[in-house]
């Protein structure tokens, strides 16, 4: 069945779907019709789920970590301050091990009040332990929570599926939703090896010391890393049974490309159209939008890295006294290569100004010119 | 003779409380009282360590260690979790008064005014103690803790938290003592047999924050309700106030203040600020009793 | 449900460690009887059986022990020196003069 609905519905689709069992939830403009929609399928009975509207995003999450230690599936959404509100026990359902799947709206922080789009409020939760994917459009949004939901259960991490303010969030477009029959085959119910159970009792989470915490913390990156060949096998079982296949990263046109342009979200969108242009130009250029970000597909980029010229990571977001984070993590991963090509990275979209198609060829040609990298930020669109 | 509260041992020795510690006391009577059937949210209080160290845990049923200030919301979603699964079990939140006079207060209010069906026991030590008693909203007037020096006493009275509780007219809260186990585990009784939020506040006297010797912790507890330092009482639906134990000829403070090294430091007219403070507040609650 | 252990336990590998920190044994290893200085003894000739010392105790270290007589069902209080940490607060709490003396540990 096709539905016209905005990326935040998107969201709400795909936990009821996947058949999320608590919500606990605080509205946060542009995240709050996520919510909206979820409380109303649960009070009318479209879901059987309870919805807790929590006092505050903090609350949101450690009534979802409460609610998944006992071994039910959850949901919950946030953006930008809530999800920074959150930052605490965002490492807490890591370390209790409990695969909540969250939607995040990538809104800039304040101050100065805003709401419009920038990924640093989820790039700074990178080293919580959560999963993070990138999405670009509202079907790669309904299909991921399906996904997420998987990937964490199995590997008992929590994950979060991230989309643009208002450039997603608010965007109409037809949506397939998956059969509910089919969904259920793909994604059975969530069966943790330990949960809360009076009939079982353990304590979860109490005092550890360096005799033991060590091997808890190992045992995270471990499952996390886990994931990363999860996330490719989910995503190719998705396109056999649903038709729409997804995988770690996204590319287009590489096989020929001596250039690279890196980026994710909507932005890698923007960028697919900038390569079909430059592409007309005579530009042998290719497109590496990467999906998942936590874990980091360290392996997939370096095998595409191995064969280009150059490459340039697009950013919207920005880790002060640095750099942009995606390039950060993108030159992290060849460091070790032999000759690894030169790696540009933009800034570019902060706080929601629009990056064109024009923005991306610019940025595209500009590189072109350029003997090396010289900085480790080129501003794009800042009115300097 | 016959025994005047539960049987059932179910908290279990070796645990790592202090020498007559009236927290330990506390969860000894609770779990009796509430039986296996229940789960217990716990933030960060001295419980956190008393319970012991992983893998290994005192208390025999499960215990869901929590942030500091989310006490009350993990309880809400575990009970959410068990509810949506069809299962009915006692949902305790377990928190000391740091983290429900102050930390934890924005949480446990909101479950409260969503009325989510929850046990919500504070016992109540008076400073934070685990890190070493620092003052909380609970520490009383005038008294000595680590950041409230002899020379600088605290200079504000102890939170009326049960008033701001009973501003939620939440269907029962009621205040206990580990003094008085038999009434302690009555209230139990009723909160576990009413549904919605439900709020109990348990005196816990703690021997090293006070400065006083472990063998006193039940007869400060009792001497804090001879005093009326600490009334027992209940209410129903934030409005229906009751006193359940009534103190015919009370005693002055300072037979519960000289046992204490805490207010070792007090001056006979800070004693009589104390006593005239006792005084005041049990005039505003007999106003709410209608007495 | 739980297991009683000797000692504490520290899983020696990670292959042996559970995937996040739950407890599977109780605190039973701990015997806080070490940390007591004072101990308390029950005079049972003194004793009339009244469970207040046992009701009272925080760890809990006294055991209430049934037995009938005269057709009666009656307990009888038993400090387990194990575990009793020595707060002393049974002591205080007795109401019987004598029924409950203290010694000094090692006496
Ligand atoms: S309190 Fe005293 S009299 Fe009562 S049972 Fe204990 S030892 Fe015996
Ligand atoms: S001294 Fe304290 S720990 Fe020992 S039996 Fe008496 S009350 Fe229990």
């Amino acid at each position: 069945m096709r539905k016209v609905m905005i990326g935040n519905h998107a969201l709400s689709y795909g936990a009821k779907i996947s058949r999320a069992q608590v919500i606990p939830a605080y509205p946060i403009t542009p995240q709050t019709e996520v919510v909206e929609l979820l409380s109303e399928m649960c009070a009318n009975g479209e879901m059987d789920a309870k919805f807790i509207k929590v006092e505050s995003e903090h609350s949101a999450m450690t009534a979802s970590i409460g609610a998944s230690a006992t071994g039910a599936r959850v949901f919950t959404a946030t953006s930008a301050q809530g999800l920074a509100l959150m930052h605490e026990v965002l490492h807490w359902a890591v370390g209790a091990r409990t695969p909540i799947v969250m939607g995040n709206i990538n809104r800039a922080m304040a101050p100065p009040w805003t709401i419009w789009t920038e990924q640093t409020d989820s790039l700074a939760q990178r080293d919580t332990g959560w999963m993070q994917l990138y999405a670009q459009n509202s079907q790669e949004v309904l299909d991921s929570v399906i996904q997420a939901y998987k990937v964490a259960e199995a590997v008992q991490i929590p994950a979060m599926v991230i989309l643009a303010a208002f450039v997603l969030s608010h965007t109409s477009e037809a949506v397939e939703l998956p059969e509910q029959g089919k969904v259920d085959e793909f994604l059975p119910p969530y069966e943790p090896e330990y949960r809360i159970d009076p009939a079982n009792p353990h304590a979860f989470g109490g005092l550890t010391g360096p005799d033991g915490y060590f091997e808890l913390r190992y045992q995270i990156q471990k499952a996390i890393e886990d994931a990363l060949p999860k996330w490719d096998e989910v995503g190719a079982e998705f396109g056999e049974v649903f038709g729409r296949k997804y995988g770690l990263i996204e590319t287009y046109k590489v096989e020929d490309a001596k250039n690279l342009i890196i980026s994710s979200a909507t932005l890698a969108s923007t960028a697919r159209t900038a390569v079909d242009t430059l592409r007309e130009k005579g530009e042998k250029v290719g497109l590496l939008r990467i999906r998942i970000f936590r874990p980091f597909p360290s392996a997939q980029i370096r095998s595409i890295l191995s064969s280009v010229d150059r490459a340039v990571v697009v950013d919207r977001n920005i880790s002060f006294g640095a750099s942009g984070i995606f390039y950060q993590e993108v030159k992290a991963a060849v460091y070790n290569e032999k000759n690894p090509p030169p790696i540009f990275g933009v800034i570019a979209g902060i706080g929601g100004r629009d990056v064109t198609k024009k923005d991306i060829i610019d940025i595209y040609e500009d590189i072109m010119r350029m003997d090396e990298p010289k900085s480790d930020i080129i501003w794009k669109g800042v009115r300097l | 003779m016959k025994l005047t509260i539960p049987e059932e041992e179910i908290m279990g020795h070796g645990h790592l409380a202090c020498q007559g510690c009236g927290g330990a006391l506390a969860m000894r009577y609770t779990l009796k009282t509430l039986g296996r059937n229940t789960v217990l949210s716990v933030p960060a209080c001295c419980w956190s360590v008393i319970d012991g160290p992983f893998p290994h845990s005192a208390v025999n049923i499960p215990v869901f260690h929590t942030a500091f200030e989310a006490a009350a919301s993990t309880a809400s979603g575990i009970k959410a979790g068990f509810e949506i699964q069809g299962k009915d079990v006692n949902v305790v939140a377990w928190a000391g008064d740091g983290g429900t006079y102050d930390i934890g207060i924005q949480a446990l209010s909101g479950a409260a005014e969503r009325n989510d069906d929850i046990l919500y026991i504070c016992y109540d030590n008076e400073a934070y103690m685990n890190t070493g008693v620092q003052r909380s909203g609970s520490t009383p007037l005038k008294a000595w803790t680590t950041t409230t020096p002899v020379a600088h006493p605290k200079d504000r009275p102890k939170k009326d938290l049960i008033s701001i509780m009973a501003a939620h007219r939440m269907p029962y809260i009621a205040t206990a003592s580990v003094a008085y186990p038999e009434d302690l585990t009555e209230k139990l009784e009723k909160a576990k047999s009413i549904k919605g939020t439900r709020f109990l506040l348990i005196f816990s006297p703690c021997p090293p924050g006070w400065r006083a010797d472990p063998k006193n912790t039940v007869k400060l507890a009792r001497l804090a309700v001879e005093t009326k330092v600490f009334n027992l009482l209940e209410i129903e639906n934030g409005l229906d106030w009751r006193i359940t134990k009534k103190i015919r000829k009370p005693k002055p403070v300072i037979e519960y203040l000289k046992l204490q090294g805490r207010f070792r430091h007090l001056t006979e007219d800070d004693v009589s600020l104390i006593q005239e403070n006792v005084e005041k507040e049990w005039n505003i609650l007999m106003n709410k009793v209608g007495e | 449900m739980p297991e009683k252990t000797e000692k504490q336990i520290v899983f020696d590998k990670v292959k042996d460690t559970p995937p996040l920190a739950v407890s599977l044994y109780t605190m039973d290893y701990n015997k806080t009887g070490s940390w007591r200085n004072v101990r308390p003894v029950i005079d049972y000739e003194k004793c009339t059986g009244c469970m207040t010392c046992w009701k009272f105790c925080p760890e809990p270290a006294i055991d209430a022990e049934k037995y009938e007589e005269d057709g009666k069902e009656k307990y009888k209080p038993v400090i387990d020196y194990e575990y009793c940490k020595g707060c002393g607060i049974c002591w205080v709490e007795c109401p019987v003069e004598g029924a409950i003396y203290t010694e000094e540990e090692g006496e």
